[in-house]
């Protein structure tokens, strides 16, 4: 039987047409197999394994789908064709549900559709055969097949195989680009967007993608649809190399340059939208402003000349509401796009420039704008799959790291170098007090250090006074007390006369200091002066940061004789420069070092914490409610509710930070109770920082305030949260299905 | 041994007070055969010039020709029979000390007001040079001395703007040659002369502010120069006479009012406005030692011209109006 079999399989159409009613039998056993797998005998369905891995390794599948074409120019039953594309797609589908265990490794999907991608590739082949001999021949079912295995999620694998060989083939060869502009063509529109994303993916550079496309996106319209609006507009997952392969296709000919032109106009809109700007996430605006980026490097002189008002108009706007926002990382995408778009609109103009970091999220963005097309970009799916693996992740992280310590080789190697050349054997004496001069004295008194900084300006000491001046409060505490007030106004107003490095932190350190040393009348100095008038916005939110500092510091329990405060953390709230994500791999790669580090000390190691009293929690009133009281009376230069919403974001999260410091203490309650209704007031407001602030004050009350507290004193409150949080919660979970 | 820690610097060998001002310049003369004993002379602001004894480390003689005017070069001439020493109050004085004599027997007026100190080369028994900045203030002028007729003005190319000479030191390539200048001036570059053409050879700008202090050593073709800035800078004379730099060493502190290469070439000085000395290897330019004694700035560093290496000294005066004697890198 089996012998016979073969023979007859080498006559590939042994099956059809001469026995039309194969397939449905087939189909009726493959049905049979899938439903009630346990009424087949065991070694029935050996042999039809046996009989379909047979069927697949001879390129039967080909055959078939040859045979299909050439039916289909003759108009062949739909449904027969619907039921074969079904079997030919679902094959692994159908024989791991019924072998389980017991399969075969060419019925696994990551070799079948290779497999099958190879087979159309026969099928291709064979067709453009007919045409150059001058026959009719249809390719839509081969479209189907393929779309149907992209809108399985099968894309990767059937593409990885089909979209080389299509590139070599196409290359030269005119029919066969035809066939292949064919065979996108005729994919129906369901499966479309599948099928365009997988060509826009795999496909190594926008030239390739050119031609294998061709003009389907003016031709189609569904497929105009997915490349201008869906993977553009509608989400932002792919990675930058997709995004030039995309819009370089749109570039590429003269026939699609007016849809580059309708993107760009679309993402400019987006971008300078300014609810846009406070609503949509940060990565879907970066990905925006890179999209935006390629474009312009694409457009020619001539386009700009022609769009040059509206593209102005766009920037203005979209720079307007990128500088508004309280995010680092916004404003800085806001400022590069702005800068390279006026850098590309005003040819011999006044160009824009900021003043931003550099990062490599920044260098990158450049970048996108000065490389046209020029490197190839190849993403094979195997490069995509290693970029999300953690291998690959620790290598980069590691990076950083190595290269001081390379650099430190050299450094080491270059020295002993010299050592050895060198016969003047002189040995060198220790050099370590050779430090920098400094030519004035710093003053020794608290009362000095006011009149210093006050004073007629002598910059050396000056500078050497905001040195010494925290160490001086530390050690004076006395003395600090009877002038703490004035010496806190001084340091408030006090301006950088002259460039220090760490001016800011010292500064800060100084007034820190202060406020520990005399917390009462200092606290309440600098609450008042919160609200009151001519300050800045930076001045009061220093304000803020003292605050929450010093309250860290006092709550902090201290070694009785020890005195001097350890090192002033920041504290957990985002000051201003932003994250460094920069800095974090230190961290990743200290914590992996601790983990493999096993350690053999026995018994505790740890050092007794000592045991003090909160010193904040008799002033922590003091420091509390003069702040919470008026944030809703607006001053003339100063509207916590209106324009300075980024103060009024820093003012929740401090008072957060101030109420989680004053945990266990007797005000806390009264403290929650307040800050609940202050969230209340403003649980609706529309900057998401304010609103970020709002749940750190939520989360600190539940934190430091005693439960039976919280049920007894403040239900009310604690329900009406309770309700705002949850539906604030149904409105995340139903965004995405809105959309 | 290189990991070994390395040694705290040393403390002065002794420490020579009295003065009662400020040290501008010091000069040893330790060469005399016994029973002569080391001296140092010393110039300072209060016009003086002191003759130190090394041994009992007492003043011997004071002498005072200037006027009260500071006292910012002296040199001996014949042995330790004759000094030189230049003033503020513009003169150059010419002592007799022979047979414990202390008069000036001549003096040379010099129309500069300037800081720059002059430079005296001995080219043959009883025929010295001496430069100094001439009545022009971008000039220099080379007199010979005993008889001081002059030997040459040498006046740069106009539009050169080179502003005035800050430092000045004459050498030749061998005895008897044709006598060289390097002179530092005040827009921070160095300029080579040849004083039979008078003409300039090279020009280097090897600052960025005046120089205040230079050195060379003509063996090795190699020369040192120290700015109010925070460099060092060594550079070199190649067979094409160009000057060129060799290598510049950053400093911590900014200022060096003197350098000085130690006769044996093996070590250089320099005197910081830090109120350090800094003692560099002359080879590489390796700092071997800062040495931190001096409550002010150190005007000026000397070393001694002891024939036997093991007793050579280095001597700094400061404007704390106190000399520090030490003793370093004697091992030979």
């Amino acid at each position: 039987m089996n012998k016979a079999l073969g023979t007859g399989m080498k006559n590939t159409q042994w099956f059809l047409p001469s026995t039309p009613s194969f397939p449905c039998s087939w189909d009726r056993s493959c049905q049979c197999n899938s439903s009630s797998c346990l009424k087949v005998p065991i070694f029935c369905l050996v042999k039809i394994v046996d009989i379909l891995e047979q069927f697949l390794r001879e390129g039967g599948l080909s055959a078939l789908m040859w045979e299909v074409c050439q039916q289909q120019a003759q108009a062949a039953s739909p449904e027969l064709q619907e039921t074969l594309l079904n079997k030919v797609v679902c094959l692994p589908d159908h024989l791991s549900n019924k072998l389980q265990g017991e399969n075969l490794p060419i019925f696994l999907p990551q070799n079948y559709f290779p497999l099958l991608g190879t087979e159309i590739i026969q099928v291709l082949q064979r067709i453009s055969d007919s045409l150059r001999g001058g026959l009719d021949c249809s390719i839509s079912f081969v479209s189907q097949v393929l779309g149907k295995v992209c809108v399985h999620g099968r894309r990767k694998e059937i593409l990885s195989t089909l979209v080389p060989c299509l590139t070599d083939l196409t290359k030269s060869d005119c029919i066969w680009q035809r066939m292949c502009w064919r065979l996108v063509e005729c994919v129906p529109d369901r499966w479309m967007e599948a099928v365009v994303c997988g060509f826009v993916q795999t496909a190594p550079g926008a030239d390739v993608l050119s031609r294998l496309l061709g003009n389907l996106v003016v031709k189609n319209k569904k497929a105009q649809f997915v490349v201008t609006q869906k993977l553009l507009l509608l989400q932002y997952s792919c990675p930058t190399a997709m995004l030039q392969n995309l819009l370089g296709y749109l570039a590429l000919d003269n026939s699609r340059r007016f849809l580059l032109l309708k993107v760009l106009q679309e993402l400019m809109e987006t971008w300078a939208s300014s609810s846009a700007v406070k609503h949509s996430p940060v990565e879907q605006q970066l990905y925006i402003s890179k999209a935006i980026l390629i474009c312009l490097s694409h457009l020619k002189d001539v386009e700009i000349d022609s769009h040059r008002q509206e593209l102005f108009t766009c920037m203005m706007e979209g720079m307007k509401c990128h500088l508004d926002s309280n995010l680092p990382r916004i404003r800085c995408l806001g400022m590069i796009v702005a800068e390279s778009i006026s850098s590309r609109i005003n040819t011999d103009g006044p160009i824009l420039k900021f003043q931003y970091e550099e990062d490599d999220e920044t260098r990158e963005l450049k970048s996108l704008l000065t490389q046209m097309l020029s490197p190839p970009s190849v993403i094979s799916p195997l490069d995509e799959g290693r970029k999300d693996s953690p291998s690959a992740v620790t290598e980069a992280e590691l990076k950083p790291g190595r290269k001081p310590l390379a650099a430190a080789c050299a450094v080491s190697e270059e020295g002993s170098d010299s050592e050895l050349d060198s016969d003047d054997d002189f040995i060198p004496y220790d050099m370590s007090a050779d430090k920098e001069l400094k030519k004035t004295k710093a003053p020794l008194y608290i009362r000095d250090c006011i009149e210093v900084l006050t004073g007629p300006e002598d910059m050396d000491k000056w500078e050497a006074t905001m040195r010494v001046l925290e160490t001086l409060i530390q050690r004076n505490t006395a003395a600090t007390q009877e002038v703490s007030v004035e010496l806190a106004k001084v340091l408030l107003h006090l301006e950088e006369k002259t460039y220090i490095d760490d001016f800011v932190e010292l500064r800060q350190k100084a007034l820190v200091t202060v406020t520990i040393t005399d917390p009462i009348p200092v606290a309440q100095y600098l609450t008042s002066q919160f609200y009151s008038m001519n300050y800045s916005l930076r001045q009061r939110m220093d304000i803020l940061d003292v605050l929450a500092l010093a309250a860290q510091e006092l709550s902090r329990p201290k070694a009785p004789g020890k005195n001097k405060p350890s090192s002033i953390q920041t504290p957990c709230i985002q000051i201003l420069p932003g994250s460094d994500s920069s800095k974090d791999w230190r961290k990743i790669v200290d914590e992996r070092i601790k983990s493999k580090t096993r350690r053999f000390a026995k018994g505790q190691s740890q050092v007794e914490l000592v045991c003090a009293p909160n010193k904040f929690s008799s002033v922590a009133g003091h420091f509390f409610f003069p702040l919470i009281q008026n944030f809703d009376r607006p001053l003339v230069t100063f509207d916590l509710l209106g324009d300075d919403h980024f103060v009024l974001g820093r003012l929740a999260h401090t008072l957060a930070i101030l109420l989680y410091f004053a945990v266990n203490t007797v005000v806390a309650a009264a403290m929650g109770k307040a800050l609940l209704e202050f969230v209340w007031a403003l649980r609706f407001h529309t900057d998401s920082y304010v609103r970020q602030g709002l749940l750190s004050c939520i989360s600190s009350t539940l934190l430091s305030v005693p439960s039976d507290r919280l049920l007894e004193d403040v239900t009310e409150e604690l329900v009406e949260t309770q309700a705002w949080l949850a539906d604030a919660v149904e409105g995340i979970l139903l965004l995405p299905q809105m959309q | 041994m290189i990991a070994a820690m390395a040694l705290p610097p040393p403390d002065p060998e002794f420490v020579l007070r009295g003065t009662a001002a400020p040290v501008h310049t010091l000069h040893f003369s330790c060469r005399g055969q016994e029973p002569e004993f080391p001296i140092l002379f010393s110039g300072s602001a209060n016009g003086l010039v002191q003759i130190w004894n090394l041994k009992t480390h007492r003043v011997d003689k004071t002498m005072d020709g200037h006027g009260g005017k500071s006292v910012y070069w002296v040199e001996t001439i014949h042995g330790r029979d004759g000094l030189l020493s230049q003033g503020r109050d513009q003169k150059i004085c010419l002592w007799d000390l022979a047979e414990g004599r202390n008069v000036v027997t001549d003096s040379i007026s010099v129309d500069s007001v300037g800081f720059c100190r002059c430079s005296l080369l001995k080219v043959a028994q009883d025929r010295w040079l001496i430069a100094m900045p001439a009545n022009d203030p971008d000039e220099v002028q080379v007199l010979e001395l005993p008889s001081k007729t002059s030997v040459c003005t040498l006046k740069p190319e106009a539009g050169a703007k080179l502003g005035m000479p800050m430092c000045l030191k004459l050498w030749q390539p061998g005895f008897g040659a044709c006598p060289f200048l390097m002179a530092g001036y005040e827009d921070g570059s160095v300029i080579l002369w040849n004083l039979s053409m008078g003409k300039m050879l090279s020009r280097l700008a090897c600052h960025q502010e005046p120089v205040m202090s230079l050195d060379f050593d003509s063996e090795k073709a190699k020369g040192v120069s120290g700015s109010s800035e925070k460099v060092l800078s060594v550079w070199s004379l190649d067979e094409q006479q160009n000057l060129k730099v060799h290598k510049t060493h950053e400093l911590i502190n900014s200022g060096i009012s003197d350098v000085t290469i130690r006769q044996d070439r093996k070590i250089l000085a320099t005197a910081g406005w830090d109120y350090h000395i800094r003692i560099f290897g002359w080879k590489k330019v390796k700092p071997l030692a800062v040495l931190d004694y001096h409550t002010a700035t150190v005007h000026c560093v000397a070393f001694s011209d002891h024939s036997r290496p093991s007793e050579r000294l280095l001597a700094a005066g400061s404007n704390d109006q106190r000399i520090s004697i030490w003793s370093l890198y004697n091992q030979t």
